[in-house]
């Protein structure tokens, strides 16, 4: 009895280091601004200016991929198909990779050298230092998540239900959005929001499409190269702050009373 | 009226090989096999849930082979009814008559009628996750027939449900039947379905094995499998009456009387009486089994479980003994013999 309670005692010291690991930094940085100073970051216009850059740009990226995401995500739940194991894979890899290196392969395709770059600039659209520029690196790195949730979501909703409105006269298409995508929802609301999170904190993509016009992360590291860590940290703050605002908030709607995939 | 001619179809190592099968309207049809026989595989080709490799399904003069599901007039209760649960029971039940593009005001009406029917009218607003079983059941069941399918599949409703949900829907299926309703229904216990099904078939391995009527098929077991259904040849029809001591006997043929056990105050049923329930011996026997008999041995065939003796009492019962026991009780055709059986081993099932 005596040695399982050390072996608990000596599991929640480990636990409690890697917490400790979490929690130190931010605390620290907290602790060391100043709330004037994060009021000052907060009527700084390019703060705020930057801030709405990254909020936007997240939140675009994910609604416009969410909607090719999530029918994906459906027939990679239910569909069996040849090279299913790699299309899967195909999706893991913007995770495994350098974000630099993610931004460079972007950049290799929107830049005014590329088909699609200069088909672009034709019409007058240069995706290169442009939201829509920052958006796709956003999405970029951030897509797995959304369609790795949204397909364990839809795998959630058991076949019979889906076989059963099909037998009560439904098409596919009635079924989809009748079904399986109300039952799916908490799987694709946690995926939009990890997309989303991820997509806003995203550094290094981004900077290889877009110096300027700036998003927040890339402020926060120029006034660290800048100015030194006293100038970065109010704004580190103030957009921890708001991320962590949002996180909440959209936790918040994906808590649902119950698990609607239990009957 | 419906249907399947030369039906196959292989799924991975299964393969559901040349099942034929017809029911005219009002059938009562139970499919008997173990899990794996392809019961299902058989239900979802009907529903057009799978498309066959090959064969022909027809209902009411029509081949709805290839017919898209939604074309069918087919309803499916599954086995744990799949409501949907993020609806209400309402919305369950006007799902297939929204698909069916009817008008709200008609739909109102048409759930609201079933419900009153169903015994679910006070329960309309509620998710399934607040319903009992039974309710669950008659909702589901409501959802399945509002739209007036030709054919009713059941998909082993009864088998997850305990005594007191069996003895609510058993009656149910036999009232939706009785108005003309055709049903399959798929189970792995015949015990389910005896007194429901006017018409049964044997599924093993994919191979529809035996069809007829109950009596037919469960007294000439044309397979193991058939004949290991537990002692399911001494399967009578009976008229239930009262004795004296106000016990219940049941009479085969308005001659033969069984004494047997039941809380069911019931004029008509089905008893069973489990083969290798009964003892023969070549005396009149003194022992505790209520029901006593002398006959005459009219064959005697070895079967799967040992040596089978048919026993002529008026009516022909056969009883499972060893192959040691037969040996030992040097029995032959034409022998006189004597039987008996506890009341307690009779298993009575209501009509």
């Amino acid at each position: 009895m005596n040695k399982v309670s050390r072996f608990h005692l000596l599991l929640i010291f480990l636990g409690g280091l890697v917490l400790l690991f979490i929690i130190a930094p931010l605390a620290g940085l907290f602790f060391n601004t100043s709330p004037k100073d994060i009021s000052d970051s907060i009527t700084d216009k390019e703060v705020s200016k930057s801030i709405w850059l990254t909020l936007l740009s997240a939140m675009a990226a994910t609604l416009f991929f969410s909607m090719l995401a999530i029918p994906l995500a459906y027939i990679l739940a239910k569909k069996s198909f040849p090279l299913k194991r790699l299309v899967n894979g195909i999706i893991d890899l913007p995770i495994v990779i350098p974000h630099s290196a993610a931004g460079i392969a972007i950049l290799g395709v929107i830049s005014q050298q590329s088909f699609l770059g200069s088909s672009l600039s034709k019409l007058g659209l240069n995706l290169v230092g442009h939201p829509v520029g920052i958006s796709l690196a956003m999405a970029f790195v951030s897509i797995p998540f959304l369609i790795n949730a949204a397909r364990e979501g839809f795998a959630s909703v058991p076949d019979r239900l889906e076989k059963a409105a099909l037998t009560l006269g439904a098409s596919q298409m009635r079924v989809f959005f009748t079904i399986s995508l109300p039952l799916a929802w908490r799987g694709i609301i946690s995926g939009l929001v990890m997309m989303f999170a991820r997509g806003m904190s995203e550094f290094g993509a981004v900077i290889i499409i877009a110096y300027h016009p700036m998003i927040t992360p890339i402020l926060i590291f120029e006034r660290f190269n800048a100015f030194g860590l006293k100038y970065a940290r109010p704004v580190a703050v103030l957009f921890i702050i708001v991320c962590l605002l949002f996180f909440i908030m959209m936790r918040l709607l994906t808590k649902e009373k119950k698990n609607v995939s239990n009957n | 009226m419906f249907q399947i001619i030369n039906l196959s179809k292989k799924i991975d190592n299964f393969f559901l090989n040349d099942i034929s099968l017809k029911l005219e309207k009002g059938d009562y049809c139970a499919v008997i096999g173990i899990s794996g026989a392809g019961k299902s595989v058989l239900l979802e080709l009907i529903a057009g849930l799978l498309k066959p490799d090959k064969g022909h399904i027809i209902l009411n003069g029509i081949d709805i082979t290839q017919a898209k599901i939604q074309k069918r007039s087919v309803g499916i209760l599954f086995q744990d009814y799949a409501l949907f649960p993020h609806m209400t029971a309402f919305q369950n039940i006007e799902y297939p008559l929204i698909n069916k593009g009817l008008a709200k005001k008609d739909r109102q009406t048409l759930v609201q009628n079933i419900a009153k029917n169903f015994d679910i009218f006070n329960i309309l607003n509620r998710k399934p996750s607040t319903l009992s079983g039974g309710e669950q059941q008659r909702v589901s069941l409501a959802r399945t027939l509002i739209t007036n399918p030709d054919i009713l599949l059941l998909d082993e409703p009864l088998s997850s449900l305990d005594i007191l949900l069996k003895n609510e829907l058993i009656p149910l299926l036999r009232n939706i039947n009785r108005k003309g309703q055709t049903i399959i229904h798929v189970t792995h216990a015949y015990e389910e379905v005896i007194s429901l099904a006017n018409k049964v078939a044997i599924i093993e391995n994919g191979k529809l094995i035996q069809e007829g009527t109950p009596a037919d098929v469960f007294r000439n077991p044309l397979s193991k499998f058939t004949a290991n259904l537990s002692g399911i040849k001494n399967f009578f029809e009976v008229s239930v009456i009262k004795n004296n001591k106000n016990e219940n006997i049941a009479l085969i043929d308005n001659k033969i009387e069984i004494l047997f056990l039941s809380d069911y105050n019931v004029t008509t049923g089905y008893i069973v009486i489990d083969s290798s329930d009964i003892i023969l011996s070549d005396k009149p026997l003194k022992s505790s089994a209520l029901n006593n008999f002398e006959g005459l041995i009219t064959d005697i065939i070895p079967s799967t479980l040992g040596i089978e003796i048919s026993v002529d009492i008026g009516v022909i019962i056969y009883a499972n003994i060893t192959a040691t026991s037969f040996n030992k009780m040097n029995l032959k055709r034409g022998d006189k013999i004597y039987i008996c059986f506890k009341s307690s081993s009779i298993k009575f099932y209501m009509k």
